[in-house]
């Protein structure tokens, strides 16, 4: 068993002109230990999928079942929810002035939250929270214990965040987009900190951003979504060497890299859909070029497109179209005619038996 | 004199000669200083110190060209560029803009100045009222600036529409309905309403996927050469500013430390800063992310309230030497540096040195905070 086993969830909103079906049926699970980086279109449901993980999403209609230590989170009393929200899954996220209380002492509010969760008195969590604030790299945090946020710089009241997240040893520390408002050598710090925490307290880490450098350097393994779905998951290698889906393999060619300053980007063509009313089939055809007929009438489920490791695409190419993006674009000529071969052959599209030659990677 | 007045220097009010008007640079920031008072107090506030955002920085912007900012968390990027579209008043210094002196213009006349430079935010969804209608959010410049009647607006507005790659006939839609990528191409047709010849984009697509990116990235890139737009782009992402940029420039803690072209800093960075910076962004490709050597600095950014004596980058910098405590070093062509590489440090780095290894001159007590 997982720590974290999250199943066919399914979350929506209901508003004025319909309903935004913001998750449509996301699965995954999660061991101690590990880090999930979770990267995607802006509006895919990123956030409200972690979100409804932590009982954030009050007034959204929520389907599936996720569960941590065994126990569906989702089906759990909001009392008890409460007690394992703040005791064993924690959470970061991008803002950290909003996070903090502008007007109470950063020692104080995390000395709250200790004792919010555990019987001890005031000097012993005060104890732990100058401990916590030197952990994450705070200098002098007997003095800086006494600060206001305000008195903090970014970097430093992010780490307070972590400090705060982390006061009650959880096992699961849920951070969306926790470095994206800051600079480079400060995000490193930051990335730093939280893999040497997981190494030491083997604690689960689920990472969302849009950042692809920051997932290439720290996610065990990366699911992007689009459209409220997965629309890939692999390993980081598999994911930037040996993409299959047409989206990620679009995500990773919209990067600007260093070799070609100045050349045009290639983002992928079109607008994201609207999450009230859907595209037929794979939500992605109307801006996908390998776009068949089968595309625009069936929803392709994520299935394995290699053999010997854990690679999911939901995609209705073959397998054999993995490859570094190199490979991709060059296979990209024949795709067509490749593609309209698995749509009369059923079966072979699931690329078990499609023979899958290893990247160059 | 309040914090908040301007001391212009001698040029105020004199006219610019017809030839700098024209070819000179687009923007001149000379000595630039902005101080935020810190009061403290329920009844008497009284100021119990200043934030040090921006102490005397110095550079143009040219046109046509797009100048990067690029530094530390909380350095003052933000603030320098709300100085130079005229949002915040300097606290002393020059500010000259297609070669007048605006520095201390009233309100009123500053006016036409304002509407020739824009600004775009990172927040596609915060800076938008949710509860109007797009087209009047993008005709909300032609309103303030008094252009136009109501119903001349309509078709403008279509077609700066159009020009971002937005549906004109969502016109009556509300941001709500817009994605975020759209809702940025909502901003940037707003800032281009009033034809400005200058666009600061702080963060513009810094909440944005990397494809949605791509595509606001090309867009200004194809709007700088129709209208021969000026930039000054913000960002935290490296390599999204070396793609945009010509010349970038790099602040440390309210300073500007290195200025160059985008490529040449890249090359030859020669602040230890600049150098440490570019060695911790991040690589979208997990072996080269592995195999990286990144110069870790010590220490925590200093407080902005406070700033350290002599060079401001002295308590973190592996290269750091008594002089270093004492003297600020200017910002100025380096030995062996083309004219355009400003370096403001006492030893810069030399092209192939490896400051993985430096291990720091000065002991950690000596250093002064
Ligand atoms: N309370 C709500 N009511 C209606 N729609 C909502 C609500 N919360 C989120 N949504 C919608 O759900 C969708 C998914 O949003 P989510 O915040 O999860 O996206 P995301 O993947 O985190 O995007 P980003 O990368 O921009 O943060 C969006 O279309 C959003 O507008
Ligand atoms: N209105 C204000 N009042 C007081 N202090 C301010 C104000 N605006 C900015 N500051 C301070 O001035 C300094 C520079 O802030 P600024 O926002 O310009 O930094 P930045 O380089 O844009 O940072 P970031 O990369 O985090 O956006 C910071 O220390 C900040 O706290
Ligand atoms: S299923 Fe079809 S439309 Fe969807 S990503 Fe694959 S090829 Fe493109
Ligand atoms: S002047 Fe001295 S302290 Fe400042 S960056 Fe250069 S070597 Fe480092
Ligand atoms: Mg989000
Ligand atoms: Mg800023």
């Amino acid at each position: 068993m997982s720590l974290l086993e999250v199943s066919d969830l399914h979350v929506s909103f209901r508003t004025t002109d319909g309903d935004v079906q913001a998750v449509r049926g996301v699965s995954f699970e999660l061991d101690a230990g590990r880090t999930l980086g979770i990267v995607g279109e802006s509006g895919s449901g990123k956030s409200v999928c972690t979100q409804t993980l932590l009982g954030l999403t009050t007034g959204a209609r929520v389907r599936g079942t996720a569960r941590f230590e065994g126990e569906d989170l989702l089906s759990v009393s909001e009392d008890e929810f409460r007690a394992v929200r703040g005791a064993k899954i924690a959470a970061i996220f991008q803002d950290p002035l909003s996070s903090l209380h502008p007007l109470y002492k950063v020692g104080w509010q995390i000395v709250e939250m200790i004792r919010a969760h555990e019987p001890v008195n005031r000097a012993v969590a005060r104890r732990r929270a100058v401990d916590l604030l030197g952990l994450v790299g705070i200098p002098h945090p007997a003095q800086r214990i006494d600060d206001y946020p305000h008195q903090f710089s970014g970097g430093m009241r992010q780490r307070a965040l972590i400090a705060m997240a982390l006061a009650l040893d959880p096992k699961l520390v849920i951070a969306d987009e926790p470095t994206t408002a800051l600079d480079a050598t400060v995000q490193a710090q930051i990335l730093d900190l939280l893999l040497r925490l997981q190494q030491e307290n083997g604690m689960a880490l689920i990472m969302i951003t849009h950042d692809l450098g920051v997932i290439a350097g720290l996610a065990d393994e990366v699911m992007v979504m689009y459209a409220g779905r997965a629309a890939e998951r692999a390993d980081r290698r598999g994911l930037y060497y040996r993409a299959h889906h047409p989206y990620t393999n679009g995500l990773l060619e919209s990067i600007p890299s260093s070799g070609a300053a100045g050349a045009r980007l290639r983002p992928i063509p079109g607008q994201p859909p609207s999450l009230i009313r859907l595209p037929s089939g794979c939500a992605f055809h109307p801006r996908c070029e390998f776009a068949m007929d089968r595309c625009t009438r069936e929803q392709p489920e994520l299935v394995p497109v290699e053999d010997g490791v854990r690679h999911a695409s939901a995609c209705w190419l073959p397998g054999r179209l993995l490859g570094t993006t190199e490979e991709m674009k060059r296979a990209r000529q024949d795709a067509g005619a490749a593609g309209r071969t698995v749509e009369r052959v059923p079966g072979q599209s699931t690329g078990q038996d499609a023979a899958v030659e290893e990247g160059a990677a | 004199m309040s914090t908040d007045s301007t001391s212009g220097g001698a040029e105020v009010g004199q006219p610019p000669t017809a030839e700098s008007a024209a070819t000179g640079p687009l923007v001149e920031v000379r000595e630039a200083v902005k101080y935020f008072p810190i009061r403290q107090g329920i009844v008497f506030k009284r100021e119990a110190g200043r934030v040090h955002a921006v102490e005397g920085v110095s550079l143009t912007v040219r046109r046509g060209e797009t100048l990067g900012l690029v530094g530390e968390t909380g350095c003052g990027k933000s603030t320098l560029a709300r100085c130079i579209t005229k949002l915040h008043p300097l606290t002393s210094g020059t500010l000259l803009f297609e070669g007048q002196d605006i520095t201390g213009l009233s309100r009123s006349q500053v006016r036409p100045f304002r509407r020739r430079m824009q600004m775009i935010f990172q927040d596609p969804y915060g800076s938008l009222n949710p509860r109007r209608r797009v087209g009047s959010i993008i005709g909300d410049p032609f309103a303030i600036h008094g252009e136009g009647a109501r119903d001349e607006r309509k078709p403008k507005v279509q077609e700066l529409m159009e020009l971002v790659g937005l549906n004109p006939e969502h016109y009556n839609r509300f941001p709500a309905e817009f994605s975020g990528g759209q809702r940025q191409r909502i901003g940037v047709a707003r800032a281009l309403a009033l034809k400005p010849s200058l666009i600061v984009a702080d963060e513009p697509v810094s909440a944005l996927d990397v494809s949605i990116q791509a595509q606001i990235l090309n867009l200004l890139e194809d709007l700088q050469r129709e209208f021969g737009l000026t930039y000054v782009f913000i960002s935290h992402d490296l390599s999204v500013v070396r793609h945009v940029s010509d010349r970038i420039a790099v602040m440390y803690l309210g300073q500007v430390v290195e200025l160059a072209g985008s490529e040449e800093l890249h090359g030859r960075p020669r602040h230890p800063y600049t150098n440490a910076l570019l060695s911790a962004a991040s690589v979208a490709d997990p072996d080269q992310a592995a195999a990286r050597q990144r110069i870790v600095l010590t220490g925590d950014v200093p407080s902005p309230i406070a700033p350290p004596t002599g060079c401001r980058f002295h308590p973190r910098c592996p290269k750091a030497q008594e002089i270093c405590v004492e003297q600020t070093p200017p910002l100025v062509a380096r030995a062996g540096d083309p004219d355009s590489h400003l370096t403001a440090c006492h030893f810069p780095v030399a092209p192939g040195e490896d400051l993985t290894r430096v291990t720091a001159t000065i002991p950690e007590e000596e250093r002064a905070e």
